[in-house]
Formats: C-alpha cells, sequence, structure tokens
C-alpha cells in the first residue's frame, strides 16, 4: 500500500450523515470520470464498484498497474460509451483508493483505524450523491452497478429517486443473506485473528498489517465469485509444477496455487481495515427492512426504468434474488426489465466477455 | 406495421387508436408488437417473455421485458395493472389456459388473446383420413415436439370465456394470414382473435 498516487479528490462541504447517527466530517470522495457532460448535463452515468473496486473503473490501477476493472465495458464505442456519455465512478467511502475511510486520517492527525464509524450502503452513496451534487449532476441517465454496485444503484433508486432515470442491476440483490454473512463473517475473523491486526492499529508498524488474514479472507471470498463448474474446468484436480503429491502442505494443486495468488496480490491493493467496514455494510443491506419491511414501498417513488440481470452459476447472489427484486418492482408497475443469463464462471461473470451482457447494457441505457 | 404478425397488428390497429392506455404482452417474444406501440403512440408496454434470447432482443431495443414463466411472473401484479394484456399465440402452449385466462383477466379488464383454431377444416380433415396429429401450415410442428400443450378450437374458447364469468367484446378470424367473415368460423378459422373483458 506505500505506492504514492494522486486520485482525483472531491471534498464534501458538509458532514456526511451516516445511518448509525455518527456523522462523517471533511470527508473526501476519490473519483475518476470519462468522457464529456453535455450542455444540459443529461448524459452521465454513475457507474458503482464492487466490494473491493475502485474508481478506475476503465483506467489503469495506480498500485497493480492492471487495466480498469471494467475496462471492457467502458470507454469509447463501447457498451456504455464515453463517446456518448460521461461516466463518473467514485471510490466508496469506507474504501481505500483515495476516499476517506479506516486509513484516512482522523481530526486528531491519526488513522482512524476501528473509530473509523460503521457506514451503509446507504451512507456509501450519501457520499456518492455529494460528489454528484458537487459536480453539479442533478439528474443521471443511468446508474450501474454489479455485485455492492447493484446493491448502490438499487439504494440510490430507493432513498434518491429523481436522481437517475434508469438504474441497471446486475448479479446483486436487495439484501444480504444468512449465506452471504457467513462468508464476509469468515473472512473479517480471519483478519482480526492475525496478530498484525493489532485491533486495527496497525498503520503506524512497520509492514504492511494483516497481511496474512486479509488473504485468507479473500482466498475465501474469492471462492464464492467462482461457480464449481468454472472451478473444475479451470483446475480439475490438476497439480501445480509437480507430478506428484507432495505429502506435504505446499500447494499440491493449481486451485490452491491460484488461491494464495489472488489472497497474496490482494494485499498489494487493499486496506484489511477497509475490508472489514465494507463487508459490514453489505452483510448491513437490506432495502425493504429501511422501507417498513416492504421491498415494493421502496420503489414506490420511482420513475425510473430498472433492469437487472443476474447469471445462472451465480450462487453468491443466485436469479432468485434478482426476481425478488422484479417481483417487487412488478408490484409497483415499475417499468423493470429481467434477464438471466448463462455463463459458466458464477458471480465473477459480470466482469468477464459476455456478448449478451454487452448489448443488454448497450441497450438500455441507450434506449 | 406491415412487418407485424396479422393478429398483432390488428391489436396494435385498436390499442394505436387511443393512446395512454398501459398494456402487457405475454408471451411478447422480439417484442414487435411492443414496439409498434411505443413507436405509433407513445404507449409504455410491459412484457414477459420465457426465452433469454428474445428478452435479450427487447431490452436492447429499449423495452420493458421480464424473463420468466408467464403464470409465475403474472402473479407479481396486481389487480387491475393494466389496461390491457396481450396473449398472442401463446394460450395453447400454457400449462393451465383456464388460470391464465384468470390471471388476465386480473390484471387487466381486458385482454387480446389470440390462437391457432384446431378445429379448422384442414386440421380435422388430417386427423379424420390421415388419422394422426395434424402438421399444418398454423401448426407446423410433430407432435411429439409441439410446444402447443393444449390444442383449442374457436368453440373451446368460447365456452371457456363463458365458464369464467368474462364476456367476448369483439372477435376476428383469419385465414392464410387474411381476416374472414364470422360465418363457420370454426371450420373455416385457422387463427382466432378474441378481445375478452371480464
Amino acid at each position: 500500500m506505500a505506492s504514492a498516487f494522486v486520485p482525483k479528490l472531491y471534498k464534501v462541504p458538509q458532514d456526511l450523515p451516516l445511518d448509525s447517527g455518527q456523522s462523517l466530517p471533511g470527508a473526501e470522495i476519490a473519483y475518476e470520470t470519462y468522457g464529456a457532460l453535455n450542455d444540459d448535463k443529461s448524459n452521465a452515468i454513475l457507474i458503482c464498484h464492487a466490494l473491493t473496486g475502485d474508481q478506475y473503473v476503465a483506467s489503469d490501477h495506480p498500485i497493480t498497474g492492471k487495466p480498469g476493472w471494467w475496462d471492457r465495458m467502458v470507454g469509447p464505442g463501447k457498451p456504455i460509451d464515453t463517446d456518448l456519455f460521461y461516466v463518473v465512478c467514485a471510490n466508496v467511502i469506507g474504501s481505500c483508493l483515495g476516499s476517506t475511510g479506516p486509513k484516512s486520517l482522523a481530526s486528531d492527525g491519526k488513522p482512524y483505524g476501528m473509530r473509523f464509524p460503521v457506514i451503509t450502503i446507504r451512507d456509501m452513496m450519501r457520499g456518492t450523491i455529494a460528489l454528484l451534487d458537487g459536480l453539479g449532476i442533478e439528474t443521471l441517465r443511468g446508474v450501474v452497478g454489479g455485485s455492492m454496485g447493484g446493491m448502490q444503484a438499487l439504494s440510490l433508486a430507493a432513498n434518491w429517486p429523481e436522481r437517475a432515470e434508469r438504474v441497471l442491476v446486475i448479479a446483486s440483490t436487495a439484501r444480504h443473506s444468512a449465506q452471504n454473512i457467513a462468508f464476509h463473517e469468515v473472512g473479517r475473523q480471519a483478519i482480526m485473528a492475525d496478530p498484525a491486526w493489532a485491533d486495527g492499529d496497525y498503520y503506524a508498524h512497520e509492514g504492511n498489517g494483516p497481511e496474512a488474514g486479509l488473504a485468507v479472507a479473500r482466498m475465501a471470498a474469492h471462492i464464492t465469485y467462482l461457480s464449481e463448474e468454472g472451478l473444475t474446468e479451470k483446475f480439475g484436480r490438476r497439480l501445480q509444477d509437480r507430478d506428484a503429491k507432495s505429502f506435504g502442505f505446499d500447494a499440491d494443486f493449481q486451485i490452491e496455487s491460484y488461491l494464495r495468488y489472488q489472497g497474496s496480490g490482494f494485499t498489494q491493493r487493499f486496506d484489511a481495515n477497509s475490508y472489514l467496514y465494507i463487508t459490514r455494510a453489505m452483510d448491513y443491506f437490506d432495502i425493504a427492512e429501511e422501507h417498513g419491511g416492504k421491498l415494493a414501498n421502496a420503489f414506490a417513488d420511482s420513475n425510473a426504468r430498472f433492469c437487472l440481470v443476474s447469471f445462472d452459476t451465480d450462487w453468491l447472489y443466485p436469479t432468485s434474488e434478482s426476481r425478488h427484486v422484479v417481483h417487487a418492482l412488478n408490484a409497483t408497475s415499475s417499468k423493470v426489465s429481467f434477464v438471466e443469463l448463462s455463463a459458466n464462471a458464477g458471480h465473477d461473470s459480470f466482469l468477464l466477455p459476455h456478448n449478451q451482457l454487452d448489448r443488454v447494457v448497450r441497450g438500455f441505457l441507450d434506449g | 406495421m406491415a412487418d407485424l404478425r396479422f393478429d398483432l397488428a390488428v391489436i396494435a390497429h385498436e390499442l394505436n387508436a387511443v393512446p395512454g392506455r398501459t398494456v402487457l404482452d405475454v408471451g411478447c417474444g422480439d417484442g414487435a408488437l411492443m414496439a409498434v406501440l411505443r413507436d405509433k403512440s407513445g404507449i409504455d408496454a410491459r412484457g414477459i417473455e420465457i426465452d433469454p434470447g428474445l428478452v435479450e432482443k427487447c431490452v436492447s431495443r429499449g423495452l420493458s421485458v421480464v424473463q420468466g414463466d408467464a403464470n409465475q411472473v403474472l402473479a407479481d401484479y396486481p389487480d387491475n395493472a393494466f389496461d390491457y394484456t396481450v396473449l398472442g399465440q401463446t394460450l395453447q402452449t400454457s400449462v393451465r389456459p383456464d388460470k391464465t385466462l384468470e390471471e388476465l383477466l386480473r390484471v387487466s379488464r381486458r385482454a387480446f388473446i389470440s390462437f391457432p383454431n384446431f378445429a379448422h377444416w384442414r386440421t380435422r380433415t388430417a386427423l379424420l383420413f390421415g388419422g394422426r396429429m395434424p402438421v399444418t401450415q398454423a401448426l407446423p410442428v410433430s407432435w411429439y415436439e409441439t410446444q402447443n400443450i393444449h390444442h383449442v378450437t374457436v368453440e373451446d374458447f368460447r365456452s371457456l370465456v363463458k365458464e369464467k364469468g368474462a364476456r367476448i367484446e369483439r372477435r376476428w378470424f383469419f385465414s392464410q394470414g387474411k381476416e374472414i367473415g364470422t360465418p363457420g368460423a370454426n371450420w373455416r378459422a385457422e387463427f382466432a382473435l378474441f378481445e375478452v373483458s371480464r
């Protein structure tokens, strides 16, 4: 996490009120934009990132140097066409790529650590809405998100119904299930069990904090992003750089090696405390609960067009979760489309090449 | 509207006459009818379609279509959610056409329903003289692979509507893709279209 990079920052002029009852003073929102805002400011598309995503949706990651996480979807002539649209992507508060989060300095000049207030998905959107205000964007042509990004899109539609004309929710859900919470809890416990976590107060110490714990958290989570079918196809029981089992605890299998690589790579670019805070926000997410226990109530004031997309091998946020949202939108006679696409990569399918997804995204945002 | 199938063309003509109506097209296919309604008279139609490839086509045309089985998705909608529902040549593929009719007339006061007429003389003669399930222009698929699991005739439909306490407002009959008159329709019509109300 040592690399110095200078994100584009918006300083929120007022304290951000939070669902916990606390507030966040002096919040900064790191963001990227692509394309040009037209004169009547009607061509803005907000893209919301997933748990470990960031604002670099279509530009190289400043730490890893890798292409943007949705580079294949966003750009000139691409499904989210930056020749037509002004694309905004903001790092959520609580994260670690420039927006205010647990590793940011509190008013006493020391990192927040666990003093950072617990936030929710709606709180993240409060930060993003403040940014949109700052950019002078009253109404979005569309808000788009996959996974946790989809939760943010739904939260925007439910809480700021006049601010988006189109709401595109991919591989997502309106609430975290017991299984979703369970996997996140495994990750959090892995981080907090690492002595280097030090109750979240590790920023001043040598080294990079609870890397081992964070790597395990990432490994566990990564399994949930893939399908059994995809894992079997990609790795099977194949051995890693060896002809026979070692009768030891090296990474004998390719899948072990792959997960270890994913885990350690992740610690280079992500802050462990941010992982705790953001997974917590996702676990607290239940739009119905915010709206008197009835999901349909959440969208009663919305005139937006909705489109939900699920993937048939996604067992993290399965099709039934999208249908649950569609059901609620139908109950309020909202303009909603839904399609379940076929792909073998599980939850991660939304990030991978998929011609049908491209056509749905383009058609929905253009139409 | 030249490219609309004959029954859908009639429905489009009728619905376009009064813009502002709300319409749900059940089994909307590639959204041809919905697109015409939107483009001709600004009607904001919604659709249900079971085939994901066709749903994708609809969405990429800017239409609002939910993928799923019509009977399950219909149950999502509150009573009187729409002014009209449309069921174009889909009734005979439904697991329970009687329940589908009930659902249509629950979510809308009026429905346009079209279907291939199994009592058309060609079908009758194919069965009578051929002794086998008919394969005709109107019913081109063999019995073992057809999606038409509940064949229905004009007279069957009339009596179903009556049984459900609903009313037939208007009807159209077609042969060789052209509208024909009412007399002897149960013999002469390859396809029938009814406007039903509750």
